[in-house]
């Protein structure tokens, strides 16, 4: 579980994040949704510490983040595992070292097993045959799984994810959705996603928070948010034609 | 450790053995035009001719190979640290190492500056002997310096010293030539154009602050 209390962030003076406060629960897909440029990112990154929040607290299962030293921030980190929206893998490194990376670095693991692991991962994610290939060998679906395969390598206890179907089509949008919904409910750990994907609300938002110019403007689920009567909610809900007509035809 | 030292492998290939060919080349060359240069201008029955072989060493020894080279040096390797970790900043390659809670600056630059401190006086000492003999080859078959008066040239008051001189300056040269583009690549912040921009500071600041250190090594090392 992460606690967010009343985090502030600003960049030149310009308020980003302005008093923001939730929790985001353990086993559940946490959704963060809201338009471009409405704070989702800044508040993924202030919540993995790249960057320091002005104000407030992030508790980590009872942990302070905000008062620990770099050390013991850096131990945190190692229960982090990260999606990035252009997935952050690394060039230089084969599929499978990418996925091995964070064990060769932390694990005690012999060879024989982190293979054994990097395997499991990557098929985990339905991803075989490419331990060889490079990312820049590989479509942009397979690079979101294999950045999906490292971050779960060390069996992180918190997942982030930034963004993690924008690019795709939306069958793979939607594999990616149930993957990373799967993943957190089979090692009941506590996901957060950046979104602004409509169908990836309605698939997977266990619990969703809405922002907007930096604040928190709702908190639901996905069964809610349709039928929600907070007008900001609904402009960006109803924004498309099809989910208008969704709404024309419920009525 | 394991791989801190698999890092520094990789690092010493990549910067140092990989560039062996183009100092190869370069040695050779301006060894070779140093020898003939000298050689024109010293046309003079009051010169004897092994001086020749004196000037050529002297110049390779104490400026071109561990100056020279390591400007080059500076063009090539240092760019491509500057571009490699500033694609890695711009694609958030470095915020997955920190979050996954890795030292980035200390994974990403350290094996590299070690790394040329350690390949950077071998590849100047290799340049040294290329220089030397390209000058002698080159000389001989332009018919401007004899073997014998080469050879005797190259020996005559030669001083160890300024092969420990050259290998101090190429130290700190090393030194420069990686921890500056590191620095530039490191803080690299945008997209692709600041990425070409942070390379070609790399490049400008780490060969002004080598020629600002030879002045200073050379100061107070031979004053």
């Amino acid at each position: 579980m992460i606690e967010v209390k009343n985090i502030q962030k600003s960049f030149d003076g310009k308020k980003v994040l302005d008093d923001i406060s939730v929790v985001f629960e353990k086993g559940k897909t946490n959704l963060v949704i809201g338009s471009s440029g409405s704070g989702k990112t800044v508040l993924l990154k202030c919540l993995v510490a790249l960057y320091e929040i002005d104000q407030g607290a992030i508790v980590y299962d009872g942990r302070n983040f905000t008062t620990l030293d770099d050390q013991q921030k850096r131990e945190i980190r190692k229960e982090f595992g990260m999606v990035f929206q252009g997935g952050a893998l690394f060039d230089s490194q084969t599929v499978e070292e990418n996925v091995a990376f964070p064990l060769e670095m932390f694990s005690p693991m012999s060879a024989e097993e982190m293979k054994e692991r990097v395997n499991f991962c990557l098929n985990r994610v339905n991803l075989q045959n490419a331990n060889k290939l490079f990312p820049s060998q590989i479509s942009g679906g397979m690079k979101k799984r294999v950045a999906i395969a490292r971050a779960i390598a060390l069996n992180p206890r918190y997942l982030f994810c930034d963004e993690p179907n924008s690019g795709l089509d939306p069958k793979t949008s939607i594999l990616i959705d149930n993957l990373i919904h799967e993943i957190t409910q089979e090692y009941d750990i506590t996901t957060i996603v950046n979104t602004h994907d409509m169908n990836s609300v309605l698939e997977i938002g266990d619990k969703i928070i809405y922002l907007k110019n930096g604040k928190k403007w709702w908190e639901g689920d996905k069964n809610e948010i349709l039928d929600s009567d907070n007008e900001e909610v609904n402009d960006f809900v109803y924004a498309s034609e099809l989910f208008k007509r969704i709404r024309k035809a419920s009525i | 450790m394991k791989w801190f030292r698999r890092q520094l492998f990789y690092e010493i290939n990549s910067l140092g053995i990989n560039s062996l060919p183009i100092i190869s080349i370069i040695s050779l060359f301006t060894g070779a035009v140093i020898t003939i240069q000298t050689a024109y201008n010293t046309d003079s029955p009051l010169l004897p001719l092994y001086t020749v072989g004196l000037a050529t060493r002297d110049s390779i020894i104490l400026e071109f190979s561990p100056t020279i080279i390591s400007l080059i040096l500076a063009g090539k390797i240092g760019s491509s640290i500057a571009s490699e970790i500033g694609t890695m900043r711009v694609s958030e390659q470095i915020d997955a190492l920190e979050i996954m809670g890795i030292n980035s600056a200390s994974y990403l630059v350290l094996p590299k500056v070690l790394a040329a401190l350690i390949i950077n006086p071998f590849l100047i000492i290799i340049s040294m002997s290329l220089g030397i003999f390209g000058g002698w080859a080159f000389g001989v078959l332009a018919g401007s310096v004899t073997t014998t008066e080469y050879i005797y040239g190259i020996q005559f008051a030669f001083r160890p010293f300024y092969v420990s001189y050259a290998l101090i300056k190429t130290f700190f040269f090393a030194f420069i030539l990686t921890a500056i583009p590191s620095y530039y690549g490191y803080y690299t912040s945008g997209g692709s154009l600041e990425v070409g921009s942070s390379s070609t500071k790399a490049v400008v600041y780490s060969s002004i602050y080598i020629l600002f250190a030879n002045y200073i090594l050379t100061q107070l090392i031979l004053s």
